[in-house]
């Protein structure tokens, strides 16, 4: 038998969002230790590779105003994970943290004791804040263009990795200096060589720039990419500017971001899926998911009739804190043709057209099509995120883990004590 | 909860401080044997300036292996950002329940601005002034959520009531930050916050904005002349002063034995020292100085560095902390579960819910 590539699974906690069905009875607090513990320990007793906290650094806003319809509110992700580094023993710890308002002395420092603390389960997810409205809130302020934030990105890694280095492995403090562009700094280090060499490095985000960021430096790429096509168009890509790099295609993991709803039979799983967008699209949400098209004031719209006649307004977005619609007329005629093709109102209308969940059947069937998506070479596996707070992959652990295994296509057990080791990275080499 | 007859309750902390150690089971054991002795807190020093883990992430990591114990890393302000200090804090209070506290300090050293390349070395002075503000911000920070902003209500779709939420528009002398934090209001309603208040510049960071004071000093008499300047100087600010704990800090070298090594320096008290007031000598003369101390109203308690961690703290709690319990001077079990009720102080009242006002 041949050996099969086993696919990684790491579980989003679904803190700050609009997946979470909040409104659910079973919906926990976002932000009680107990909720990181529990995801955290279900995650473990799955064997998944890691557990994965997002990042955002100023609540958004809406017509001015702090958008109320979300959850909102989290904890900062290294603390957490340092605390949960002390109950978990082989999950892989990853914080998503800006390269944008931070520093890199500061940071890989962060993350280096992170990586001491947990015995070399640490992950940074490198993100690239985009907007002045999250720099009101620090020092340096203002924000970066797109070439401009990955150009600091880059700068910001290499720094953090030649810190990480700076120490020779016998454990001697060595002097340390940078000069760049973003960056001028000199001294020596606060810690010595990690338990996995180096904390893994994540990226996250979709653009050109992103990819050949990802291509040059991660280890991970978290894309949205849910689909098989565009799933295989991206693997693809990016797996191919790798050798440009010097790096071979299993030095980076490609994991899209997905979620999973189950059934005891396809109906049930499909009406389950349905219950749950309808959840999470309230007729607030449904009208705002409108507006941020638009760009105007639909306050006044029915969300069970039907979508305005007028054309969305080009220039100003009502939102702030998040991205906008590249271009709003262009969605909002896809929008009004699904609308008068299926006769649907304005709440079943973005229900229908946005974010529908990546897998829906019973566990055999989500099994069977996780496992085609790692063989066609879409996915080199997944990043788990669950309608629910803390709870949502538990059913996913007891019922489709199990079957994973029985094809072979996922861990029977832990081989190694490190995130790199659960990846399948290599230790990097000292570059004394 | 202070006692109903002169002196207050006895607060005992202890450094965790280590040269070298890089994984968690150096600090939490030593935690958990803090723990044991009832101890209101464990500290955690830091500076980007010498080799160590992060602070707060170590005491994050203990959070969960211990239950009652109050956790105070040392945080730097000069170089970190306000948002990122006050948002650790936070979670940290989160992350243990309650127990967690912030000692404020500075980074005065070319060397470790270097390490940042944003800004030169500044004087103590200037500083310290800048820490006060980010002890102000912070509290804004932590009240810029208030305690029943989550309202999870399905009528009308909001998870959160906006009118709870409070942008704090802090424009500081180095800095500016607009809000909310990221964080709700964590459980302490503030986090406990200490600063070393012996050098000039921190006394009035302290007296303004500390709730616990460390004080490095030899005598009973000097402690007392401090305690009692800093309480007048937290009434001009306005504070209720029996809202700030005043701690004597010393090194402690227990050495072996139960009685003072060397005679005339344990029995005779601390003596100065490079590294601060040390204390040599046996547990139980170090019971007698802290309770004499304590009883004459020098000090509200001590913060204790043992020269050698293991060593000496195994000693102080086994020795110096059980001979205090025995004579009833010092809690046998936690009362409460927040570091606030170990200290006997409320828990603060939200600035922005007593206004009432939108954000
Ligand atoms: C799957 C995914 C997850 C992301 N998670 C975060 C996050 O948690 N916090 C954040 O600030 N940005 C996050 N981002 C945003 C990216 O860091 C980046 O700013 C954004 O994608 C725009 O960059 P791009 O132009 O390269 O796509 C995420 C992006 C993607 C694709």
């Amino acid at each position: 038998m041949t050996v099969r590539t086993r696919m990684h699974l790491a579980a989003h906690f679904p803190g700050v969002n609009s997946t979470t069905v909040w409104t659910d009875p079973r919906s926990k607090s976002q932000i009680d230790f107990a909720s990181f513990e529990h995801l955290a320990r279900t995650a473990e007793r799955g064997l998944f590779d890691f557990f994965f906290l997002a990042e955002g650094l100023r609540p958004r806003e809406y017509k001015g105003r702090i958008h109320d319809l979300d959850v909102v509110g989290r904890p900062e992700s290294i603390t957490v994970l340092n605390a949960l580094a002390a109950v978990t023993e082989r999950l892989g710890l990853a914080a998503t943290v800006d390269a944008t308002f931070n520093e890199p002395y500061e940071l890989a420092r962060r993350l280096a004791t992170l990586d001491h603390l947990s015995g070399g389960r640490a992950a940074w997810n490198v993100v690239t804040s985009s907007d002045a409205f999250t720099g009101e809130n620090f020092r340096r302020g203002g924000f970066l263009d797109r070439a401009d934030r990955y150009a600091r990105a880059a700068e910001f890694v290499a720094t953090a990795r030649d810190l990480w280095d700076s120490w020779t492995p016998e454990g001697v403090a060595r002097p340390f200096a940078h000069q760049g562009r973003h960056f001028d700094i000199a001294g020596e280090f606060g810690l010595p060589r990690s338990p996995q060499g180096q904390p893994v490095v994540i990226q996250a985000g979709d653009s050109d720039e992103g990819r050949e960021f990802a291509a040059a430096t991660a280890d991970v790429v978290f894309t949205r990419r849910g689909t098989l096509d565009a799933g295989r168009e991206f693997y693809a890509d990016v797996k191919g500017r790798l050798a440009t790099y010097g790096r071979s295609p299993e030095d980076l993991k490609i994991m899209p971001g997905v979620t999973v709803v189950l059934g005891d039979t396809a109906a049930d799983a499909r009406e389950r899926a349905a219950e749950i967008r309808h959840r999470q699209v309230s007729p607030q949400n449904a009208l705002l998911a409108l507006e941020r098209i638009w760009g105007v004031d639909l306050s006044s719209y029915d969300p069970d009739g039907p979508l305005p006649d007028i054309d969305p307004e080009p220039a100003p977005a009502l939102a702030r804190g998040r991205v906008r619609v590249a271009d709003p007329l262009a969605v909002a005629e896809r929008w009004r043709a699904l609308s008068r093709a299926k006769g649907l109102s304005i709440r079943q209308t973005v229900i229908e057209a946005s974010g529908r969940q990546s897998f829906v059947g019973t566990p055999e069937t989500v099994a069977a099509e996780l496992d085609e998506f790692v063989t066609a070479g879409a996915a080199d596996g997944f990043i788990l995120v669950p309608h629910l707070t803390p709870g949502g992959l538990d059913e996913f652990v007891d019922r489709v883990v199990p079957l994973l295994q029985e094809r072979g296509a996922f861990r029977t057990e832990y081989t190694g004590t490190t995130l790199r080791s659960h990846l399948g990275l290599p230790e990097p080499v000292w570059k004394g | 909860m202070t006692a109903p007859h002169g002196r207050g309750l006895l607060h005992l902390a202890a450094a965790l401080d280590q040269q070298a150690a890089f994984d968690a089971a150096s600090y939490v054991g030593p935690a958990q044997l803090a723990e044991r002795g009832g101890l209101d807190f464990v500290t955690l020093g830091d500076t980007f300036a010498r080799p160590g883990p992060d602070a707060l992430a170590v005491l994050s990591r203990v959070a969960p292996a211990t239950r009652r114990i109050g956790l105070v890393p040392t945080v730097t302000t000069t170089h970190t950002e306000p948002f990122h200090v006050q948002a650790a804090v936070a979670t940290l209070d989160w992350v243990s329940r309650g127990r967690a506290g912030w000692q404020l300090d500075v980074s005065t050293t070319e060397g470790e601005a270097r390490l940042f390349g944003r800004r030169h070395a500044a004087p103590a002075d200037a500083l310290w002034r800048e820490a006060g503000e980010i002890a102000e911000v912070a509290a804004r920070l932590w009240d810029s959520w208030e305690d029943d902003a989550e309202i999870r209500d399905e009528a009308t779709g909001r998870f959160v009531d906006r009118d709870k939420l409070h942008h704090v528009d802090f424009q500081g002398a180095t800095f500016f930050v607009k809000g909310p934090s990221i964080v709700p209001r964590p459980p302490q309603g503030h986090p406990v916050r200490v600063v070393d208040a012996t050098e000039g510049p921190a006394r009035r960071v302290a007296a303004r904005h500390a709730d616990v004071a460390l004080v490095r000093v030899v005598g009973p008499a000097h402690a007392r002349a401090v305690r009692a300047e800093l309480r007048d100087a937290a009434a001009k600010f306005g504070r209720d002063a029996d809202t700030l704990r005043v701690l004597g800090s010393l090194v402690v070298d227990l050495g072996d034995g139960e009685r003072a090594a060397e005679p005339g320096h344990g029995g005779g008290g601390p003596r100065q020292t490079a590294q601060g007031p040390l204390y040599r000598g046996g547990p139980v003369d170090l019971a007698e100085l802290i309770a004499a101390w304590h009883a004459s109203e020098a000090v509200d308690g001590f913060h204790l560095t043992p020269v050698e961690p293991h060593r000496d703290l195994e000693r102080l709690v086994n020795g110096t902390v059980a001979l205090l319990q025995h004579r009833g001077l010092f809690r046998t079990f936690y009362p409460g579960s927040t570091l606030r009720e170990h200290l006997g102080l409320a828990r603060p009242a939200n600035q922005y819910a007593v206004t009432g006002g939108a954000s």
